[in-house]
C-alpha cells in the first residue's frame, strides 16, 4: 500500500468521521477463537483520549466522503467544496489490523457517504467487516454505519460481522429534517433499524435453542442526534430519544452538539459555541430515565419544554415537585431514594445496604458519598438536625448554586460525571 | 527481639517469610526485600529461602478464609512494591488468620484499608498500561513495546495481552524493573534483555524496527490529530485522562 495515498486518505475521511461522537467499544462478548486476532469481550478500553477530551477506542473512519446527498449540517454534502477521497475495501482492512494489532484501538467503527446508492455503500461497509472477520480471523470490536434506504437481506449480513450497527437520526424533528437534508426521509432511516431490531431478537430466540447460532450485532443498536442545528427543543429531543429506546430497543443514544461546520443561514454561524453545557444536561436526562426510573413526562413537558442549563435535571425536577419531600432515608424504598438530588445510583444501593444494620445519620450519609450540599434540603435522617425553615424552590436553588459554585462551572465532560 | 527476614522479592518469596514467621512463633519480624537491606546490631537476621511449597500452604490456608476478590487485592497490594508493604500485610495476614469471621473486607482496620488503597492504585496502572502499550514490530517479526509503569504490573496484563494477541508474538519490556514478557505463540515467559549502549527507547530505529513501522506510527499520529475537534479543545481534561508521564512511549505523541 503506498504510504502517502493512504496518509491522505485517512487524514480526510478520519477528519470527517469525527462528528460522530459514539467511540464506545463495550458491550459485546465476542471471544477470541481459534487462536486468532483480537478479543472484544473485554472491550471498553480507551487507548488514548483526543485534546479535546473524548476516549479514542475505535478506529473511526468513512469508507468514502463522496456524498450523493446534500445535508445541510453535515461536512460531507454534496455542494460543500471540500477534497474528497475512498478507501478500498482492502486499504481499511490493512489499517485495521495493523493499528489493532499495535495495540492502538479496539476495533474499526465505519461509517460513510452515500455514493451511487445506498445498497451499493452498504454493500461495501459489510465487505469490511466479512473480510476481517473471516480473511483476517479478526475477533476485535466492529460498528459498522447502517446506511438508510439500504435492502434487508444486507442489514442480516451486517449484523453477522458486526459487533453493533447504528444509523443516526442526527434531526430528532420531522420538520427540522426537511428543512436541512431535503433527500432524506425517516421512512428509511427506520427501515434498517426495524430489520437489525428483528433480527437480534430472533437471534437470540435461536440462540436458546441451538448453541451454536451465531452472534448477531450483540452489541446491539445505536443512534445519534445533533444538538443545536435545527431549533428544536430539548423536550422534543427527549421524546424522540424516548421513542427509538422504546421502539428499537436500542442500546443507547448519543447526543452531539452541533460544531459549526458552514455558512448556511438555517444553521448556527460558524464560531458559535458548540452547545455542550446543553449536551451534557441531555445526558443526564437521559441516564436519568434509563437508570432512576423517571419518565420523560415528568421531566419534560408542556409546561417546561427545556433543561435548566444552571442545575441538573434531577434537581430540577425535585424543586418543581416539593411536595414530594422530605424524604426519610431510613424508610423511602428505592425508587424514591433514587430521586433525591445529591444521590447516584450506587449511593442508593449503599444506603439501601447500611440501613439494615443501623439508622443512619449525617456522618453515615458523608461517609457514603452522598453530595450532602444537595441533598441536605431534601431529606432527613436519624437526627434532630434537618432543614426545618420552608424555603421555596428559588430559594433552596440559590442556597446550592452558591455552595457548588466550582461544581457547576468546573470543565465539563462529555464523558458523563452525573449526579455523584 | 526483632527479627528481619530478607527475602528475594518475590510473591512467593514473601509468602515464605509469613510461613516461617508463623512456624517459628516469632513475635517482631519485619520483612525486607534483599535490595533494602540495610544492616543493624538491634535485630537477628535470616535470609529467607523462597520455596513454592510452603508459599503455597499459606496461599492455600487464605483462600479457605477468604473472599478470591480479597485474595487478589493482597497479590495487587503486594506488587505495588511500597516499601513498607511486605509489613503492612504480614499484620493484615496475622489478623485474618487469627479471626473466626471473614475480615478482609474490614475497612476499619488500618492495614486492610492500606492494602485496598495500594491496590486500588495497582489496579488502575494495569488498566493504563493495557491502555497504554504501544507496540512496534521488529524485523524478526515481534511486536515490542517499553513500559515504565509506577507499579509491576506485568503480572497482572499478561493475560490480557495473551487473549488478544494470540496470534502474533509480542513482548512487553518494563525498563524500570529491567524485565519483560514475551508470548512466542504458545506461552508468556519471563525474559531479560541486554540493551545495547546506542538503543534509545522512545526512538524507532531502523536497524531494529520493520520498514513499514515509521510509517504506521506517522498514521496513527495523523489520525489522533485529525479525529480532535478543536472548538471542543479541553487539555485539562486531556491530561486527566492521559497524565504526562505516560507520553514518554506514546507514539501520538512523539514529536515530528
Ligand atoms: S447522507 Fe450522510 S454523509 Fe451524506 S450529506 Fe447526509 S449526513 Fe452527510
Amino acid at each position: 500500500m503506498s504510504f502517502d495515498r493512504i496518509k491522505e486518505k485517512l487524514n480526510i475521511l478520519a477528519d470527517a468521521a469525527k462528528y460522530d461522537v459514539s467511540c464506545s467499544s463495550s458491550g459485546s462478548n465476542r471471544t477470541n477463537k481459534n487462536k486468532g486476532l483480537g478479543d472484544a469481550s473485554s472491550s471498553g478500553i480507551c487507548h488514548t483520549y483526543t485534546e479535546d477530551g473524548r476516549c479514542v477506542s475505535l478506529l473511526k473512519i468513512l469508507l468514502t466522503n463522496h456524498c450523493i446527498f446534500d445535508c445541510a449540517y453535515c461536512v460531507t454534502r454534496k455542494s460543500n467544496d471540500i477534497k474528497r477521497a475512498a478507501f478500498k475495501v482492502q486499504e481499511v482492512v490493512d489499517l485495521t489490523i495493523n493499528f489493532y494489532r499495535r495495540n492502538y484501538i479496539e476495533g474499526l467503527f465505519l461509517s460513510s457517504g452515500i455514493f451511487k446508492n445506498a445498497d451499493y455503500t452498504m454493500e461495501r461497509l459489510v465487505a469490511v467487516a466479512k473480510k476481517l472477520r473471516l480473511e483476517e480471523n479478526f475477533n476485535g470490536y466492529i460498528h459498522l454505519k447502517s446506511i438508510p434506504g439500504a435492502s434487508d437481506e444486507l442489514m442480516r449480513e451486517a449484523g453477522l460481522y458486526a459487533d453493533r450497527l447504528s444509523v443516526n437520526i442526527e434531526i430528532p424533528t420531522e420538520k427540522g429534517l426537511k428543512l436541512l437534508a431535503p433527500d432524506k426521509n425517516r421512512a428509511d432511516f427506520l427501515k434498517p433499524m426495524k430489520k437489525v431490531k428483528n433480527e437480534i431478537i430472533q437471534y437470540k430466540a435461536e440462540k436458546k435453542i441451538i448453541k451454536s447460532t451465531p452472534k448477531y450485532a450483540p452489541a446491539g443498536q445505536s443512534t445519534q442526534m445533533i444538538v443545536g442545528a435545527s431549533g428544536e427543543n430539548d423536550m422534543e429531543i427527549m421524546y424522540t430519544s424516548n421513542y427509538f429506546y422504546k421502539n428499537f430497543n436500542l442500546k443507547r443514544v448519543y447526543y452531539s452538539g452541533y460544531v459549526p461546520i458552514s455558512y448556511d443561514n438555517r444553521l448556527p454561524q460558524i464560531g458559535s459555541p458548540v452547545p455542550m453545557l446543553r449536551e451534557n444536561r441531555l445526558y443526564q436526562t437521559d441516564w436519568l430515565l434509563r437508570f432512576y426510573g423517571f419518565n420523560i413526562e415528568e421531566i419534560l413537558n408542556e409546561n417546561h419544554k427545556s433543561l435548566d442549563l444552571d442545575i441538573d435535571p434531577k434537581l430540577g425536577w425535585a424543586l418543581r415537585n416539593l411536595h414530594e419531600f422530605p424524604i426519610d432515608i431510613n424508610k423511602a424504598d428505592k425508587r424514591m431514594l433514587a430521586r433525591i438530588p445529591g444521590l447516584g445510583m450506587k449511593s442508593v444501593y449503599k444506603i439501601l445496604n447500611a440501613r439494615r444494620y443501623r439508622n443512619l445519620n449525617w456522618e453515615h450519609l458523608k461517609a457514603i458519598g452522598v453530595a450532602l450540599n444537595r441533598a441536605k434540603y431534601f431529606i432527613i435522617c436519624a437526627s434532630n438536625e434537618y432543614e426545618k425553615r420552608d424555603l421555596t424552590a428559588e430559594k433552596i436553588k440559590g442556597l446550592i448554586l452558591q455552595n457548588s459554585k466550582s461544581k457547576y462551572t468546573s470543565t465539563l465532560s462529555n464523558q458523563l460525571n452525573l449526579f455523584g | 527481639m526483632n527479627t528481619i527476614l530478607i527475602y528475594d522479592g518475590t510473591f512467593d518469596g514473601f509468602l515464605t517469610c509469613v510461613f516461617v514467621s508463623f512456624d517459628q512463633k516469632l513475635k517482631d519480624v519485619n520483612i525486607v526485600r534483599e535490595q533494602f537491606f540495610q544492616d543493624t546490631f538491634f535485630a537477628k537476621k535470616e535470609t529467607v529461602i523462597t520455596q513454592k511449597a510452603k508459599a503455597d500452604r499459606v496461599w492455600v490456608g487464605l483462600k479457605k478464609k477468604i473472599k478470591p476478590m480479597e485474595l487478589s487485592r493482597l497479590y495487587y497490594a503486594f506488587l505495588s512494591e511500597s516499601i513498607t508493604v511486605e509489613n503492612t500485610l504480614f499484620k493484615a495476614i496475622q489478623y485474618i488468620f487469627k479471626s473466626d469471621v471473614n475480615v478482609a473486607s474490614n475497612f476499619a482496620n488500618t492495614h486492610i484499608l492500606e492494602i485496598s488503597k495500594l491496590s486500588k492504585s495497582v489496579g488502575r496502572e494495569k488498566h493504563r498500561m493495557e491502555a497504554f502499550v504501544r507496540f512496534k514490530l521488529t524485523k524478526d517479526n515481534i511486536y515490542f513495546a517499553n513500559i515504565e509503569p509506577d507499579f509491576n504490573v506485568l503480572p497482572l496484563i499478561s493475560k490480557h495481552f495473551k487473549n488478544r494477541y494470540a496470534d502474533q508474538k509480542w513482548m512487553i519490556y518494563d525498563l524500570k524493573r529491567n524485565y519483560g514478557i514475551y508470548y512466542n505463540l504458545e506461552k508468556v515467559d519471563i525474559v531479560t534483555l541486554e540493551f545495547d549502549a546506542k538503543y534509545n527507547p522512545t526512538h524507532t530505529s531502523k536497524d531494529i524496527f520493520c520498514e513499514q513501522e515509521l510509517e504506521f506510527q506517522q498514521l496513527w499520529k495523523d489520525y489522533f490529530k485529525s479525529t480532535n475537534i478543536v472548538s471542543r479543545k479541553n487539555l485539562k481534561l486531556h491530561k486527566q485522562h492521559v497524565p504526562k508521564r505516560y507520553w514518554k512511549y506514546l507514539s501520538e505523541k512523539q514529536p515530528n
